[in-house]
């Protein structure tokens, strides 16, 4: 297989971005993936588009969207194909594109991903995100996923004593990464006193599906990301102005469609081994990850990710984020970017932003503050469905 | 004398209200937002600080800052009868602004809730903070209250779970048009206020005294590259 590296990374501000259209956002990502790889002008040597978005066509009313982003684009005749995988939509897109290209089938392959969540309302979006869950056993019951989040948490505290506070620690870190990153959804740090500890938390930090509150839970967010794609043993490497920054490991693994078919419904097997494929591919372990950016749509999501890719032992992860460990400047950094409680989470583009945050913090270009020192390896998971089709990625500085 | 006689006649017959309270709430990002009843010789800031929102059309706050710009000159003008204002600060700097009427003794009409700082859940501290008054302090029994945008009826209809009494137009209507009434009842109130409704009083007098002179916004995340 070819060594398989990204050379361009763009990315919109995430927030509300509902006044344009879903193949405008793509194309301003795309864009400014292709200005950084100094290739936007030769956009047509391209051999391949892979597009990720969820579910267009329930929040948008449109379909098609990869014609549409390479139209925007004027980038005839460039073949383009959709990618949907749930929110690991994303993800999925950079795999098939890392497919096309170590395959030989593609040197050059253009990953975009995007979400328009904001055109409807928070609650109504949610009912549309609930429509991956089992037709009848789940989404007919009414189940949503802050639902399968809360319960999930609770069992969690069950089992091995999370407290909500823990949970808000996690908000506290994450928020204070996301302050610093310019395309993060809501750039404002919280204090643990203002959401856990003080007289007013219950309100300021209100639940949302118990016991998961606010600061527990990931905003609804519109925007969209983009990674261009080299085949590194191709002389057409030599065309880009920045230097690759390789896929060292990419993988995916299912699950039941159903939680409750699941054995232990705390194990999150496709995680474990997603990361575990991801390992092999990468000739790694755990311990060789410098910093990781991992789905924490539900806090609880970060903490049990962490542990099935063997950052942490099963039920010990909230322990080291009490002792700062996965703070910027800890043992193990998570979710530099301020992860999807802070950065935002546009259902289909999170994936390739999860990328893009490990490209920018492999090449040493985040903020002042948030830097990882001198990373090698960053590992990204990006989960979609309840735990039921996930992604796993590691990138290298060569 | 001409004209201040015929300035009283214009003038709607007022009942004293109790004061509000002031009060201290820590919001998430750990700033402390003081909640207290505007003056009206604090007009001038109020208006000011609604004023650039009446074009921004975005969330419905042109509607928003119409009508609220208009009920704060109607209370300065002695125009609107037993109507107060509610204002918080962060730092002396108005972050949200809520409009009411007493109407009766049992009766409040919810006017306005106008967030400037936003994600940090100003307007629904400001808006329970506005309910708490009409009901644990005023007394009343029930407020009427409209909502122009969603996230006003995704806040107040939705969370509180508001009685619809649309059905009941013309003889049940709220004074702001013809859109549907709903109504927060007492037991309604008494249901959701230990989660909706916080504070802390007294306020410190250092925390007061950043809320004594109102300082408009220099910047709105509403309106990006905005100057005054």
């Amino acid at each position: 297989m070819a060594k398989v590296g990204v050379v361009g990374i763009g990315h919109t501000k995430f927030g509300n971005l509902s006044e344009f259209d879903l193949g405008d956002i793509m194309a301003y990502a795309a864009t400014d993936a292709l200005e950084d790889a100094g290739f936007l002008e030769k956009r047509k040597e391209i051999d391949q588009v892979i597009v990720g978005n969820m579910a267009s066509g329930l929040f948008c009313h449109q379909s098609a969207v990869a014609s549409s982003v390479i139209s925007k684009m004027d980038m005839e005749p460039v073949p383009a194909e959709l990618v949907e995988n749930g929110p690991a939509s994303g993800a999925s897109a950079i795999k098939i594109g890392y497919m096309a290209v170590a395959s030989g089938m593609a040197d050059i392959v253009l990953v975009i991903a995007g979400e328009v969540m904001r055109k409807v309302t928070g609650w109504t979006g949610t009912e549309y995100v609930a429509t991956m869950l089992h037709p009848q056993a789940e989404y007919d019951m009414g189940l949503t996923l802050p639902g399968f989040g809360g319960m999930f948490t609770r069992m969690y505290m069950e089992k091995y004593g999370l407290t909500e506070r823990d949970l808000a620690l996690l908000a506290v870190k994450n928020h204070a990464n996301g302050a610093k990153n310019k395309y993060a959804h809501i750039q404002a740090e919280c204090t643990i006193e203002a959401i856990a500890d003080g007289p007013e938390a219950n309100v300021v930090n209100t639940y949302v599906a118990e016991p998961l509150r606010m600061y527990s839970t990931c905003p609804v967010s519109d925007g969209a990301a983009a990674l261009l794609l080299v085949n590194m043993d191709s002389p057409k490497a030599k065309l880009f102005s920045k230097k690759p920054i390789r896929i060292a490991g990419i993988a995916s693994a299912t699950d039941t469609h159903c939680v409750h078919n699941r054995k232990d419904p705390l194990k999150l097997d496709a995680v474990r081994i997603a990361g575990e494929k991801a390992y092999a591919m990468a000739g790694l372990t755990p311990k060789d990850i410098s910093f990781a950016e991992l789905h924490d749509a539900f806090s609880i999501l970060e903490l049990a990710i962490s542990e099935e890719v063997g950052f942490f032992e099963r039920g010990k992860s909230f322990l080291a984020v009490r002792k700062g460990e996965t703070e910027i400047d800890g043992r193990l950094p998570i979710n530099t970017s301020g992860g999807l409680k802070s950065k935002g989470h546009p259902v289909g583009a999170t994936g390739v932003s999860q990328a893009v945050e490990l490209v920018r913090q492999l090449r040493g270009e985040a903020e002042e503050g948030r830097q990882v020192r001198d990373p090698k390896y960053g590992m990204a998971v990006n989960f979609g469905g309840f735990g039921n089709n996930v992604v796993a990625m590691i990138f290298a500085k060569e | 004398m001409a004209m201040d006689a015929m300035e009283q006649k214009l003038r709607p017959p007022e009942i004293p209200l109790k004061p509000y309270p002031p009060k201290v709430i820590t919001l998430a990002s750990g700033e402390k937002m003081v909640v207290r009843e505007a003056k009206r010789e604090e007009a001038g800031a109020l208006l000011g600080t609604i004023y650039p929102l009446l074009g921004v059309p975005a969330d419905f706050y042109d509607i928003v800052a119409a009508r609220m710009y208009s009920e704060i000159l109607g209370w300065f003008r002695y125009r609107v009868a037993n109507e107060f204002v509610l204002v918080g600060t962060i730092n002396g700097v108005i972050a949200g602004i809520v409009t009411s009427r007493h109407v009766t003794p049992k009766l409040g009409m919810s006017l306005h809730t106008m967030t400037i700082k936003r994600g940090l859940r100003v307007g629904a501290q400001l808006f329970a903070a506005k309910m708490e008054h009409h009901l644990d302090i005023l007394g009343e029994e029930e407020v009427y209250i409209v909502a122009e945008s969603p996230n006003g009826f995704k806040r107040w209809m939705i969370e509180y779970e508001l009685e619809d009494r649309s059905s009941q137009f013309p003889e049940v209507r709220h004074e702001l048009g013809g859109v549907p009434t709903y109504v927060l009842t007492r037991p309604l109130w008494e249901a959701v206020r230990d989660v909706k409704c916080t504070g802390t009083r007294p306020v410190l007098d250092a925390d007061l005294k950043t809320s004594a002179k109102l300082i408009m916004p220099s910047e709105y995340p509403q309106i990006p590259g905005f100057k005054r």
